[in-house]
């Protein structure tokens, strides 16, 4: 469509300098040093990104606040909670159902999840607070709803007026009887949502973890870091479940409240969004002794690899058979549900600009189908999610940062009940199975380029130059990727779609990337009469 | 919200910077940009975006912790020259947030403190609007940004002679309404000055090359003499400080005629006595027989709607102009509900006057109190935005979707409610609802209505 279509012939060294010299000095400064043109080899290995830093004002960015990661991503998907959100009405409207995080009522019939409740704070509490409104709404939502459990997000009023909603939130729950858990999660503080993901780890920690003993069977594991979007937990959970693992908590896609309180009685964890939620992983493992491992569950080959690790952990033969003829028989269906896409799709160069783990989950399955990410980046991820975890004691903790509180956790001297003995699990350790996230670039070889909090300026000239053939974003960012004529697929929330993890779900996304690329609207995009010859050759004939 | 509670359970409204970033859309190379923590313009991008299905960029100033403690007058600052950097707009619209406000930053004082310190550069128009967002609705944000370019911008152009052209404030109708608004002006022989013009800019054709900003919108300088066009028409209704029109007409003396918005017959008729006022112009043949045609249609369809029982909900509005003309098709309207409040009962009660009884009119509410009020009083069908999905499928009640948000949908940013033209698309929205029901339940499989 353009005249500057180019391809991957084009320098990305001098394409990065480009883009740079179009910013004033001091941002030029700072963005280029969110840009990564990958080496191989040790070149590579020595190469460093910065990330988490604050937002260039006035850069049209794709992150959200402190109060989105809290309340949005970790905490909203409970179900059988009411969430308040404690502010003007704004936060808690544009928050309401956005997720598509799923949730299947449990025997209780409580849920949710279709609910905004919040305390609309008008001029008058602003000016004389909101403690009372707040402790009201509490017990309305006690009242009205009887839920399992209530959680209050605090919006950038609140702190600034200086209401006190943990004891608030103390007071109300002796009141009521039900637990109420209050997140300190103003959307100033931080960098971006990654602040509140932690400020709600850290609560979910103290307050609902650990809360109900309950013992387990043998083979009992929780997935940290699963929202439930399109459903991809339930398809998760099949698998496992086929394999005779019981899944008992889901953080926090298509979790009760209740299972989040017996979860530390699991003999595992899973990590699937290593930034949003390895924070209770490890403090878990630190009071509990559950080891955890980083899993990927887009794609079969992904999906394979995960379940082979906790085949490692359990280290249990039948266990061990059982799963892989699981994977045997799963992967040649998901083989042959996505065969008829692949080659509409082979060759296909995609960019991915998503999230805080999703731009590396979803590079697997693209080389799965015969695609090849070119360009990436997370939203919001720290270093550690780009170069590998190695790389967490040598991050700087800026002033940002500093302000979210890091617990010290200790070990519970009467349930440290590692499931594995030490020395395996230094062995598996050895072997990266546990406690290991090796980042997006061990996926991204020389050649490739990676951008962290990626501007709309950056975008669009990516686009230009390099003509991608698909770029996986969110919806901020779809429409302007859509009237440049490239395909765009949302990975936050499928287009409406989904499942896409595991077996199953890896057939429904060949479908999806297929419909995508091969729209026939591509193909009249151009209006003929802007074409002379395609007229003179309709003319002639 | 329901029974006397505080809480609000399931909002019937958005805060009041949604509503100004909406309406700086409307102006011809203009960023919309928010004063406050980057999660504001985030959510409502997401959220403009979800319902338009194009690209909206607003802009942030991204404040932190110690912007919220030390003042957050440097990152505004920084923030407007990396706007200008990038995008080159002719216009910045800043809008405050309730995090702005309560710390108390000034946007009026920044913003002429950065014109003196950056004199010396080329620079786009600076226009704020303080809109906290514990303070009214989108709504209101709308109006109040409208206000502030009228205040910002009339008068500042030397011309000399009015022209034939009419101001028109048409707040929050769909960019297909606003093409269709400028359309019946146009058949006038009428030049217009739309404030905001979201017609191109939230309804794009697909790009052939970069584009910067999305094209279309009014350009600062038609604002600019908006003082020397002969009238303002302005639709709904206005709390002091808010209409763009009376401030022309108390500044200017240009008249300002306020009308409902012209959704259904009398609303429409209204528009065109105005216009025709103004101008001593003739009615053009085409209206004549689209209100011949919306007269046949009222009388065609009459017999499947009468007596049917609607809720209507949204921005206030929204809902009083669709009050006066479900009135005029035979449908009864039971609840109007708005989570703004404007006056609501008697405006309601007059329009309702000598058609059908004044239904139960809902003002600062919250879907919590409309579902009550609908599972009391049974409305047959429901009129508004995505949000009232819920109530429709809990009550079983078929919704037809109009307003903002529709995000359930396709095609929000193409429903047309205004002029001859939408009541007749409505009415038989209306109508085949209706007979859709009317065909569903019955047993006997009737394929011939």
């Amino acid at each position: 469509m353009s005249e500057i279509m180019t391809g991957p012939e084009v320098n990305l060294e001098s394409w990065v300098d480009n883009i740079i010299s179009k910013y004033p000095p001091k941002v030029a400064k700072k963005r280029r040093r969110h840009m990564v043109v990958r080496e191989d080899g040790e070149a590579g290995c020595s190469q460093t990104i910065e990330a988490n830093t604050r937002t260039v004002p006035g850069i049209i960015t794709q992150r959200g606040c402190c109060y989105a990661g809290c309340k949005g991503v970790v905490i909203g998907p409970i179900g059988d909670m009411v969430h308040i959100t404690h502010g003007p009405v704004g936060c808690g409207y544009y928050s309401w159902l956005t997720r598509r995080n799923m949730y299947k009522a449990r025997d209780d019939k409580k849920n949710y999840m279709s609910y905004c409740f919040t305390t609309d704070m008008q001029d008058h509490d602003v000016i004389f607070g909101g403690e009372k409104k707040l402790a009201q709404a509490i017990r309305e939502a006690a009242q009205i709803f009887k839920p399992a459990a209530i959680s209050v997000h605090a919006t950038c009023p609140v702190g600034l007026i200086g209401d006190d909603i943990h004891q608030v939130a103390k007071d109300m729950e002796k009141e009521t009887g039900i637990p109420v858990m209050a997140f300190s999660c103003e959307g100033y503080k931080g960098v971006s949502q990654s602040a509140g993901h932690h400020i709600a780890n850290n609560k979910l920690f103290t307050s609902a973890v650990g809360k109900v003993d309950e013992p387990q069977p043998e083979f009992t594991i929780n997935i940290l870091g699963e929202y439930n979007i399109g459903g991809d937990a339930w398809e998760i959970e099949r698998v496992f479940e086929k394999c005779g693992i019981k899944v008992l908590s889901t953080f926090s896609g298509n979790m009760s409240y209740f299972e989040m309180e017996k979860a530390h009685n699991a003999k595992f964890n899973l990590v699937m969004c290593h930034r949003s939620i390895n924070y209770l992983a490890e403090m878990m493992e630190k009071k509990y002794g559950i080891p955890w491992a980083k899993v990927n569950f887009i794609g079969p080959e992904s999906m394979a690899k995960s379940m082979r690790k906790v085949a490692a952990f359990f280290n249990n033969d039948e266990l061990t058979k059982r799963i892989e003829a699981v994977i045997e028989e799963e992967v040649e269906n998901a083989k042959k549900g996505i065969e008829p896409y692949l080659k509409g799709l082979e060759g296909k160069r995609v960019m991915l600009f998503v999230g805080g783990s999703r731009a590396h989950h979803y590079q697997s399955v693209f080389r799965e189908l015969g695609m090849e990410p070119v360009v990436a980046g997370y939203e919001f991820a720290h270093r550690d999610d780009y170069e590998g975890r190695h790389v967490i004691p040598t991050i700087k903790v800026d002033a940002d940062s500093k302000n979210i509180e890091e617990l010290k956790v200790e070990a519970d001297p009467e349930r440290y009940m590692p499931a594995i003995d030490e020395e395996y699990r230094k062995r598996l350790e050895e072997e990266g199975v546990l406690s290991n996230y090796d980042g997006m670039w061990a996926d991204m070889g020389g050649g490739t380029l990676i951008i962290d909090d990626i501007s709309h300026v950056e975008l669009e000239r990516l686009i230009l130059d390099f003509r991608p053939d698909l770029i996986c974003s969110g919806i901020k960012d779809k429409y302007v990727i859509e009237k440049f004529g490239v395909p765009s697929k949302q990975l936050h929330n499928y287009d409406y779609s989904g499942p896409y993890a595991g077996f199953k779900g890896a057939v429904n996304f060949a479908r999806d990337i297929d419909m995508l690329i091969n729209n026939p609207a591509w193909k009249l995009a151009r209006a003929p009469w802007k074409d002379r010859s395609f007229l003179n050759a309709s003319l002639n004939s | 919200m329901a029974e006397n509670h505080v809480s609000t359970t399931n909002a019937c409204k958005m805060c009041t910077p949604m509503g100004a970033s909406l309406a700086f859309r409307g102006v011809k190379g203009s960023m919309p940009f928010i004063h406050g923590s980057q999660g504001c313009a985030t959510y409502m991008r997401r959220y403009i975006i979800s319902h338009f299905r194009e690209p909206a960029d607003i802009a942030s100033s991204s404040l932190g912790e110690k912007h919220a403690v030390f003042g957050g007058a440097p990152n505004l600052k920084k923030g407007i020259l990396n706007v200008t950097e990038k995008y080159n707009p002719e216009m910045i619209g800043i809008a405050s947030t309730c995090l702005t406000e309560t710390i108390g930053d000034d946007l009026k004082m920044i913003t002429t403190e950065f014109l003196s310190e950056f004199a010396d550069l080329d620079l786009p128009h600076l226009v704020t609007v303080s809109t906290p967002s514990y303070s009214g609705t989108h709504l209101n944000g709308w109006k109040l940004a409208v206000r502030s370019m009228i205040e910002k911008f009339a008068g500042s152009s030397p011309a000399l002679t009015a022209d034939n052209t009419i101001n028109i404030f048409p707040n929050f109708l769909s960019p297909a309404d606003i093409r269709l608004l400028s359309g019946i002006f146009r058949e006038y022989g009428l030049k217009t000055m739309i404030l905001p013009n979201i017609s191109d800019t939230l309804d794009s054709p697909s790009w052939e090359e970069y584009i910067n900003i999305p094209e279309g919108g009014t350009s600062v300088n038609e604002i600019a003499l908006a003082h020397r066009s002969g009238a303002s028409i302005e639709f709904g209704y206005f709390h002091k400080g808010e209409s763009a029109g009376s401030y022309l007409e108390e500044n200017f003396s240009v008249k300002n005629y306020n009308l409902l918005p012209p959704v259904g017959m009398r609303a429409t008729d209204a528009l065109l006595s105005a216009i025709e006022e103004i101008t001593g112009l003739e009615r053009p043949q085409r209206f004549v027989n689209e209100r011949g045609r919306l007269i046949d249609a009222l009388v065609d369809g009459h017999k499947y709607i009468n007596f049917k029982k609607a809720l209507v909900y949204g921005d206030e509005d929204f809902v009083v102009s669709m009050v006066s003309f479900l009135c005029e098709t035979g449908v009864k309207p039971v609840i109007a509900a708005s989570g703004g409040k404007a006056d609501l009962r008697k405006r309601i009660e007059a329009i309702c006057e000598g058609f059908c009884p004044c239904p139960l009119v809902l003002e600062d509410s919250d879907f919590d109190t409309i579902e009550i009020a609908a599972a009391d009083i049974k409305p047959d069908l429901m009129i508004g935005n995505s949000k009232g999905f819920k109530i429709s499928k809990k009550l079983g009640i078929p919704l037809i979707r109009a307003g903002f948000p529709i995000h359930d949908r396709f095609g929000g940013q193409r429903i047309i409610t205004t002029g001859y033209e939408g009541a007749l698309s409505l009415l038989d929205l209306i109508v085949n609802t209706a007979i859709t029901t009317l065909q569903e339940e019955t047993r006997v499989g009737y394929g011939y209505m």
